[in-house]
């Protein structure tokens, strides 16, 4: 029970402060579930943000599910592991859902508005920072475990920068993604 | 009733083609809001996305909400809000429920180590093209930012709080002395 207490408490967080979409949001997504409760190693966040690029949706709910089921499955069955994964699902939700209607309501006053503006001008260069400690903490973990390395050899380094220019010359990242899995079964499975 | 239906039934298919989500979503949800449906006014999408994006939360739900309560209030949000959620969390509690018998497999292991690497590359690329947008003097905000969170392990929640407060600082103090220096560079606020 306390586990999906926290497990609400952790999205609605992530939520709440996710400034600027999509990726922004890994850095907290990342230091709630890997490195605040360690419900997923480093490992496994980057398996979900792979799977979160493959499959419709943003990586936020994308993750509040996954993260919800195998939170919930830890705490009892597969039953508490659908239960956990509608619970982050809501509270991830949670925010936008109120703060927009509020929005909707007074559209206008918003706009133009110099907090908001102030506010948005401090934190753009603070989002991309953010992305990037996202970035550097997959490539170098905080701890030496095996289960927390997501670079293990020369291969590995090889398809970092294969899909880094890859995406730099805009080939859909879907592709590129089916393309390293593919590379990751001949490299470490057929030879 | 007839239009709650409609308004979920659009969410869902926008909801389950936005591969990637954030603004991968974006002409998708002008084809069918604008277009198809004329929910609502081209001009009055453009003003939207910008306020999507200053409210927390993933853009296409920050989008949903807003134009599911412009056109049938408290339930149209809620009606866009489940529609445009349903598709991610349906495919990714599939994927979180057959994950666990699979992990194990030495081929889906293999996928896995060459994706992970990958995921890494793709999240590097929009952090140097939203830098190279910035003035230079962000880039020291940036490394900032990016040291805070992954080197000293600062929650990324309180990176956000002190940028948006120096940005508002800013915002009140010197941006406004500017102003009256330069009177003809004043901007149309509200004041």
């Amino acid at each position: 029970m306390l586990l999906l207490w926290q497990l609400f408490v952790s999205y609605l967080k992530i939520g709440f402060f996710g400034f600027g979409g999509g990726y922004a949001m890994l850095s907290l997504i990342q230091n709630e579930v890997v490195v605040q409760h360690q419900w997923l190693t480093n490992a496994q966040f980057a398996d979900i943000v792979a799977i979160s690029q493959i499959t419709p949706g943003p990586i936020a709910i994308n993750s509040a599910t996954y993260v919800g089921y195998s939170v919930g499955v830890e705490a009892g069955s597969e039953w508490f592991g659908i239960l956990g994964s509608m619970i982050a699902t809501f509270a991830v939700c949670l925010p936008s859902l109120t703060l927009m209607i509020l929005v909707a309501r007074f559209f206008m006053r918003l706009k133009n508005n110099r907090l908001v503006e102030g506010a948005m001008r401090g934190m753009r260069p603070a989002v991309i920072g953010m992305i990037a400690a996202a970035a550097l903490l997959l490539i170098f973990p905080h701890s030496d475990a095996p289960d927390e390395q997501n670079f293990i050899d020369t291969w590995s380094w090889v398809l970092f920068g294969g899909v880094f220019v890859g995406s730099w010359r805009k080939v859909n990242p879907i592709l590129l993604i089916v393309l390293s899995a593919a590379a990751g079964v001949l490299i470490y499975y057929v030879f | 009733m007839q239009r709650l239906r409609t308004i979920f039934l659009s969410f869902f298919k926008i909801g389950l083609f936005t591969f990637g989500g954030g603004y991968a979503m974006i002409p998708l949800i002008e084809r069918e809001v604008i277009d198809n449906r004329r929910w609502i006014e081209r001009k009055e999408f453009l003003d939207l996305l910008t306020l999507a994006q200053s409210v927390p939360g993933p853009i296409s739900l920050n989008t949903s909400v807003f134009v599911g309560y412009k056109v049938r209030g408290l339930r149209g949000a809620a009606a866009a809000l489940l529609g445009v959620v349903l598709p991610s969390f349906v495919i990714l509690l599939a994927i979180a429920l057959f994950f666990a018998d699979v992990r194990h497999n030495p081929v889906v292991d293999a996928a896995f180590k060459g994706m992970r690497p990958a995921v890494v590359a793709l999240i590097i690329g929009p952090v140097i093209s939203l830098a190279r947008g910035m003035h230079w003097s962000m880039l020291f905000v940036i490394a900032a930012s990016a040291l805070a969170v992954w080197g000293l392990g600062w929650s990324p929640i309180y990176v956000l709080l002190l940028a948006a407060g120096s940005g508002i600082a800013w915002e009140l103090t010197l941006a406004r002395k500017m102003e009256k220096k330069h009177p003809e560079r004043q901007q149309n606020g509200e004041k």
